[in-house]
């Protein structure tokens, strides 16, 4: 029993940790399904998170920081696409920078607003997204089995995981039954084609990337809103670029993006349950290894040997409509 | 606007779209300065006094350009092959592993002039060993350069913690870093330098690699444009297609501008380890490796724009510091702002302004922009 019991709580804090690479990486799809390259989630989930944190401890609402979340960082996505598509710039660099305004300007603005060394206020609980007590979880708690698995795991998350896990169905129904979707990976595979038929490629594409400023909004207000009370500075540590690791594990498909973070999400849980207890046969893991291991999987991967990785044609190219 | 890029004269080319693109950047950062409440030009005045005020501020200013100066010859080097390479981070990073053991292995028994050498070679081969794999996997399996170096940043860091807390470290101490270097493995001070122009320095780490790498940008102008194998980088990196069908080994020209591009990379970390803190410890890149792509954008990937917009940021480090001192509401963030914008300004929208200038220029002088030409010959 002891052992189920650190087996779901190993998986709920899995669910936790995955809920902003998810998003994240949900967001890096849309953008580069369109063919723009954006290395720049991670500083779009830190603004995000920023503006999220600040506007709600200053507004004493949860949801008006969330829509400030999502304002900047779509803000930010835009400057991405003004110049990797108005003016054809090189699309990593332009993500290189918005990573570095990101990060500085989270510090600089908040110590200047809040004067806590770049932190936000401590947000109280009704600035916070609270968790949802599903109907029951309290009573069915003492059921074998099935009563942690559903008070534990599928119950009492906030709002925003489980906005986190229907973006997964919603976008797949996005990209592969609607109009638009179609039209998104056409550009991202051939906008010659795309401008060919008279579709716009630039506003199509600018449309693409307002949607992974919205979700990179939402990861980032849920890192400062729920999974943390308050901003930290640096708190995205790297989860933009684990997330884009797991887009490329998964493929560019939506589904395969949610197993991809559940199993980033899991290692990170792991290695925080399983420092410095050695395990059986193995024995001691060094947690640096635990922790490198989503970027050795998604550098293995990248070689080709589980699988090949085959991104959008058009990917990281400018649309030139005449030469 | 019908030839974005028809030329321009090239004193125009590389040197006044530069400096707008900087110029630019520099006001958006003074309306940030404006947004946390401070005077903008009061603040710009801080930060050129604090890094060229007194010798202590110059030798501070050039201590830091000695970093950017390697991570900014890294990334061109890169670059001119048509790579990004991005993983200058971890390839400074996992050098300090190298420069570690040299160090800790010689510097009780060679003296400096002994063991620099051998810890330039060390860094190099490290960086270069860091920068191989993500080449080879690229040359051979097409794995894209820019994602699997980002990776590499964090599998570095990872190999760094362990290495530190693991055997580097002193056995008994808890701080994860190695013990401070004898004198065998601390480089001389250039400060003297600045002291001969009548400058007072109370103490800094500008030292001597810096002359390192001024050697080191020397020699990367000599790749690059005095030597076969630089023409097959440039050739490369302009079309890959002319390559293959001039015979040029796709493979060979990847692996070596990688491996260079990481060996500079690696060299980054002398400075900081054996020039200034004396040991090697957690995290001592702190970010230069990124620099160095603002570097080489603002620099143009040539070795003297390199240099001079190396000892900018320079600049930018030191008069940071100070301003951070003097304007409580201004921390050394600010300099990843300005470096941020100074990216977006010079690199992404490089040619935002070039059309600008371009019309300019044809309405002052047609024949500078070969316009007249043209007339003349429908005439």
């Amino acid at each position: 029993m002891d052992l189920f019991n650190a087996i779901i709580q190993v998986l709920d804090s899995t669910i936790r940790l995955s809920v902003p690479l998810l998003l994240a990486c949900l967001a890096g799809l849309y953008s580069e399904r369109a063919g723009i390259f954006d290395i720049g989630l991670e500083g779009k989930m830190l603004v995000g998170a920023f503006a999220g944190a600040a506007a709600a401890s200053v507004f004493h609402s949860a949801f008006i920081g969330l829509g400030m979340a999502i304002l900047i960082s779509v803000a930010f996505a835009l400057v991405h696409g003004f110049a990797s598509i108005t003016h054809r710039g090189n699309q990593i660099v332009s993500g290189v920078a918005i990573n570095f305004i990101a990060a500085g300007s989270t510090i600089m603005l908040g110590q200047a607003w809040f004067q806590q060394g770049g932190r936000t206020p401590a947000l109280a609980s009704d600035e916070r997204f609270g968790a949802i007590i599903w109907p029951g979880a309290d009573e069915l708690r003492s059921v074998p089995i099935l009563g942690p698995i559903y008070s534990e795991l599928i119950s009492g998350h906030s709002v925003l995981v489980y906005v986190a896990f229907l973006a997964v169905p919603f976008t797949w129904w996005v990209l592969f039954r609607t109009r638009f979707g179609l039209r998104m990976r056409a550009v991202g595979e051939n906008p010659a084609a795309v401008d060919t038929a008279g579709i716009s490629v630039a506003w199509l594409r600018y449309r693409a990337l307002i949607c992974t400023g919205v979700l990179t909004g939402i990861a980032g207000a849920y890192l400062s809103m729920v999974q943390n009370g308050g901003f930290v500075k640096d708190m995205t540590a790297g989860k933009g670029y684990i997330a884009l690791a797991a887009l490329i594990f998964a493929k560019w498909k939506p589904v395969n993006a949610m197993f991809a973070c559940l199993l980033f999400g899991f290692l990170d849980a792991l290695s925080i349950r399983l420092q410095g207890t050695p395990l059986p046969l193995i024995g001691k893991v060094p947690v640096q290894l635990m922790q490198a291991l989503p970027y050795i999987l998604t550098v293995i991967l990248l070689a080709g040997f589980i699988g090949k990785a085959i991104p959008p044609r058009a990917g990281g190219v400018p649309y030139v409509k005449e030469r | 606007m019908s030839m974005p890029y028809a030329k321009l004269p090239a004193w125009a080319d590389y040197g006044l779209i530069p400096v707008i693109n900087l110029a630019v950047a520099f006001v958006v950062a003074g309306f940030v300065v404006l947004l946390v409440g401070e005077n903008p030009f009061r603040a710009a005045a801080v930060l050129v006094e604090g890094a060229f005020g007194r010798g202590q501020g110059i030798a501070f200013t050039l201590f830091y350009a000695t970093t950017f100066i390697f991570s900014g010859l890294s990334v061109a080097v890169a670059a001119h092959c048509g790579l990004f390479n991005i993983g200058g981070e971890g390839q400074g990073y996992i050098a300090g592993l190298g420069i570690g053991i040299v160090c800790l292995a010689f510097d009780s028994v060679l003296p400096w002039w002994l063991t620099f050498p051998l810890a330039i070679i060390a860094a190099a081969a490290m960086g270069a060993l860091w920068a191989l794999i993500p080449a080879y996997l690229q040359a051979k399996r097409g794995s894209h350069i820019v994602i699997t170096t980002i990776m590499f940043n964090f599998i570095a860091a990872s190999v760094m913690v362990y290495a530190l807390v693991g055997f580097l470290k002193p056995p008994g101490s808890m701080a994860p870093q190695t013990r401070t270097f004898l004198e065998g493995a601390q480089l001389p001070k250039l400060n003297w330098v600045i002291e001969l122009f009548g400058a007072k320095i109370r103490s800094a780490p500008f030292n001597i690699s810096f002359l390192l790498a001024l050697a080191m940008a020397f020699l990367v102008w000599v790749l690059i444009w005095r030597t076969r194998l630089g023409y097959e980088m440039r050739t490369y990196g302009h079309s890959s297609k002319a390559a293959r069908y001039a015979g040029i080994s796709e493979t060979r020209i990847i692996i070596i501008a990688m491996m260079i591009s990481g060996a500079l990379a690696g060299m980054m970390a002398l400075n900081p380890t054996m020039g200034d803190q004396h040991n090697v410890a957690l995290e001592f890149v702190s970010g230069a490796g990124f620099v160095g792509i603002a570097v080489a954008l603002m620099g143009r990937l040539h070795p003297v724009g390199i240099v001079l917009a190396a000892i900018l940021f320079g600049m930018l480090y030191q008069g940071g510091a100070e301003l951070a001192f003097e304007m409580p509401a201004i921390s050394r963030d600010m300099i990843v702002i300005i470096q941020g914008l100074v990216i977006l300004f010079a690199g992404a929208l490089e040619h935002m302004f070039r059309p600008y200038v371009q019309a300019l220029f044809a309405s002052l002088s047609p024949r500078s922009v070969g316009i007249e030409a043209i007339k003349g010959k429908g005439a």
